[in-house]
C-alpha cells in the first residue's frame, strides 16, 4: 500500500501543478474521471460504508436480522478472546515476518548489486517466488514441511534436529507460515532496496574512495545511511501488509491447529462465512480497519519526523 | 593473491567508470570478493530450491513421493509424467488457469484504461470537486480490500452477481494506487505538446489517447504488469464471490481441489507447476521489464 506515498499529495497540494486548465478550455474533465469514480464509488466507498452500517446490525447471511442493533456487535468483540487471541496472532506474524523481510532482502540486494557475474540468475532466483500464486507457494511449502516425507525435516534430521511438526504443531505452526511467506516475498523488497541501491549518486563513493574509506566503511556510512529512506518505505509497506495476512494461512493451517495461527481477517471470515454472522464480522473487519489507520498514521509520522 | 588482485586496480580506482555500481563503493575490491560470491551463491540456492524440489517431486509417481527415505532421484522407474497426466485429465486445472486468463486481461486492461483517464483527468483538467475527489482518492488507498469481504458479499448477492465472472472482475478493477502513480507521471509530462495538437483542433479525447498515451508507454507497462500480476495471483476476492468449480480462478481452484483428493504430493506439485508456469515464462522473457515496472509502481500498490 502507498501509504507512505500518501505524505507526497499532503505536503504538495493537488492543484499546484495543474498548469493547462482553464487557459486550454479543457470542460470534459469530469467525463475523464467518471468511469474511474463510478467503480471507485461502487466496490470501495460504497462497501466501506455498507461495512460499517453492517456492523451495526445483526446481519446474518442465512437472512434477517437487518435491524439496528446498536454498539452489540462491538461490545461483544472487545469481550470475546478470540478477537484478542487472533489480534495477538496478526502481531506476532506481522513483526516476525517484518524483521526478516527487511534484514534479507537488504543482504539480497548488497550482494546483488557488487555486480558479481551471474546478476540474471540472482534475480531471478530472489524474485521468481513472488510471482508464484500464493496456492502454489502454500501447496509447496506444506509440502517440504511435511513431518515424514518433508525435504526440511529431512535436512534437520540430518544434523541431529527433529523431527519438527511444522504446520501441525501449536508451537511451530505460525513459523512455517513465516518461513512460507518470507521465502515468496522477500524478492519485492530486494528490488525495492535494489532500486534504492541505484539512486545512490556515484560521487559519493567517489569521495569517500578518495577520502581512503575501505569497503566496510563506505558501506557503513555511505550506502546504509543513503537507504534509509528505502527502508523506512519498507518497513512501512511491509508492516501493512503482513498485516492483511489471509489467503497463506487459510491454505497452509486454516488458522490451526487451536487458532494457534488465527489470524484477525481469517476470524472475520470465519464469523462472516461459516457462521453466517454477516454483522458480527463487519463489526470486526471495521475494528481491524481503525487499527490499520492508527498504525499507518502513526508510522507516516514516524518516518516523516526521521526524514525532517 | 587476494592481495595482487585487490590492491592492482585499487590504484587507479578513480578512473574506473564502473566504479559507482557497487554498493561497497569502489572500495569493495578490499573486501574479498570471493566471500560476498559464496554468500551471493548461498542464498540464491536457498531460494531455488524449494522450487526445484517441488519440480522433482511433481515428475515422480505418488508412490516414489511417499518413500522414505528423502530422494532428489526416485529409485525404482525413474521420473514420470504421471502426475501431470492426473492432474490435466481428472481435475478442472486446464479450465481454471483460462479463466485466470480472462479474469486478469480484462481486469488489467480496463483498470488500467479508466485509471490512466481519472489520472489524466486530475491532472490536466478542472472541474468542481476535483481536489476533494482526488483528495478521496489518495485516502483509499488506505482502504485494505479484505475488510471489504462482507459488504461486497451481500451487494454481489443483491446485484445477482455472485458466481459471474463479472462477479470477480468489478471489484478488482479499482486501483486508487495505480491513479495516484499515473497522475505523478502525466503531472510530468510538458503541456506545450498537448497545447499545440488542440491548436490543430484535435479534442480532448484524441490528445489523451494520440499523444500522451505513446508518451506514457514505459509507465503504463510498468503499471499493466502490476495490475496484471496482482489479478492473476488474487485469492480471496475471487474465493469468495466464486462457488462454482467452472468458473474458479487458478489459484482459488488449485486450494479447493487439494481438500478434495486426499494426500497426493506428486499431483499437487504437479499442479502447482502448471499453475506458477505461466508467469514465470512471461518473468523470463521479459526480466528487465518487469523488474523495472514492480520497482517503480511497487511503492504505489502492492
Amino acid at each position: 500500500m502507498s501509504t507512505a506515498e500518501l505524505s507526497r499529495p499532503g505536503t504538495a497540494p493537488t492543484g499546484a501543478r495543474g498548469r493547462p486548465s482553464r487557459r486550454a478550455g479543457l470542460g470534459s474533465g469530469f467525463w475523464f474521471t467518471a468511469p474511474f469514480l463510478v467503480v471507485f464509488a461502487g466496490f470501495l466507498l460504497w462497501p466501506v460504508v455498507y461495512g460499517v452500517y453492517l456492523a451495526f446490525t445483526g446481519a446474518s447471511l442465512s437472512g434477517g436480522g437487518e435491524g439496528l442493533i446498536g454498539f452489540g456487535n462491538f461490545g461483544e468483540a472487545l469481550s470475546d478472546p478470540l478477537v484478542w487471541r487472533t489480534l495477538l496472532n496478526t502481531a506476532v506474524f506481522t513483526v516476525a515476518s517484518t524483521v526478516p523481510l527487511v534484514v534479507l532482502p537488504l543482504v539480497m540486494a548488497l550482494l546483488v548489486h557488487l555486480s558479481l557475474p551471474g546478476q540474471w540468475l540472482w534475480r531471478l532466483a530472489f524474485f521468481a517466488p513472488y510471482l508464484l500464486p500464493v496456492t502454489v507457494v502454500s501447496l509447496l511449502w506444506v509440502w517440504i514441511l511435511q513431518p515424514e516425507l518433508g525435504l526440511l525435516n529431512d535436512w534437520l534430521g540430518a544434523v541431529g534436529i527433529g523431527p519438527v511438526a511444522w504446520v501441525q504443531g501449536e508451537g511451530s505452526a505460525m513459523w512455517s507460515v513465516v518461513i512460507a511467506t518470507v521465502w515468496w516475498t522477500s524478492g519485492f523488497n530486494f528490488l525495492l532496496y535494489l532500486a534504492g541501491l541505484q539512486n545512490i549518486p556515484g560521487y559519493l563513493y567517489e569521495a569517500a574512495a578518495l577520502d581512503g574509506s575501505g569497503g566496510w566503511r563506505t558501506l557503513r556510512s555511505i550506502t546504509l545511511p543513503m537507504l534509509g529512506r528505502t527502508t523506512g518505505i519498507i518497513v512501512v509497506l511491509q508492516v501493512l501488509a503482513s498485516l492483511k495476512v489471509f489467503d497463506q494461512i487459510y491454505q497452509m493451517t486454516s488458522g490451526g491447529p487451536d487458532n494457534a495461527t488465527r489470524s484477525i481477517l481469517l476470524y472475520v471470515y470465519d464469523q462472516g462465512f461459516s457462521n453466517y454472522r454477516l454483522g458480527y464480522a463487519s463489526a470486526i473487519a471495521n475494528i481491524f480497519f481503525l487499527l490499520v489507520i492508527v498504525l499507518s498514521v502513526a508510522q507516516l509520522r514516524l518516518f516523516n519526523r526521521r526524514e525532517a | 593473491m587476494a592481495t595482487t588482485t585487490t590492491s592492482v586496480p585499487r590504484r587507479r580506482r578513480p578512473a574506473r567508470p564502473d566504479a559507482q555500481r557497487s554498493a561497497l563503493g569502489p572500495g569493495h575490491r578490499t573486501l574479498p570478493r570471493a566471500l560476498g560470491f559464496a554468500a551471493l551463491l548461498a542464498l540464491a540456492a536457498l531460494w531455488l530450491l524449494p522450487l526445484l524440489w517441488g519440480l522433482v517431486t511433481a515428475l515422480k509417481s505418488e508412490a516414489q513421493a511417499a518413500s522414505l527415505p528423502v530422494r532428489w532421484f526416485p529409485q525404482a522407474g525413474g521420473f514420470t509424467l504421471d502426475s501431470f497426466r492426473t492432474v490435466l485429465t481428472s481435475s478442472n486445472l486446464p479450465l481454471w488457469l483460462l479463466n485466470s486468463v480472462l479474469v486478469a486481461v480484462v481486469v488489467t486492461a480496463v483498470t488500467v484504461l479508466i485509471s490512466a483517464m481519472a489520472a489524466y483527468g486530475f491532472s490536466r483538467t478542472v472541474f468542481r470537486g476535483r481536489e476533494w475527489l482526488y483528495a478521496l482518492t489518495i485516502a483509499a488507498i488506505m482502504v485494505p480490500p479484505q475488510i471489504l469481504i462482507v459488504p461486497l458479499f451481500r451487494q454481489m448477492l443483491s446485484l445477482g452477481l455472485v458466481d459471474t465472472y463479472w462477479g470477480i472482475i468489478l471489484p478488482q478493477l479499482v486501483a486508487p494506487a495505480m491513479v495516484f502513480v499515473l497522475k505523478g507521471f502525466f503531472d510530468g509530462i510538458p503541456v506545450e505538446l498537448e497545447e499545440a495538437a488542440r491548436m490543430d483542433g484535435a479534442g480532448a479525447f484524441r490528445v489523451f489517447w494520440q499523444i500522451v498515451m505513446p508518451l506514457s508507454r514505459s509507465v503504463l507497462a510498468a503499471v499493466s504488469i502490476f495490475v496484471f500480476i496482482s489479478a492473476w495471483n488474487n485469492f480471496l476476492w475471487p474465493f469468495i464471490v466464486v462457488n462454482d468449480p467452472d468458473l474458479m480462478t487458478m489459484p482459488v481452484g488449485l486450494a479447493t481441489v487439494k481438500n478434495a483428493f486426499g494426500v497426493t504430493f506428486a499431483a499437487d506439485m504437479a499442479g502447482a507447476t502448471i499453475a506458477a508456469l505461466p508467469l514465470l515464462v512471461i518473468f523470463m522473457l521479459f526480466q528487465r521489464q518487469i523488474i523495472r515496472g514492480v520497482a517503480t509502481t511497487g511503492l504505489g500498490g502492492q
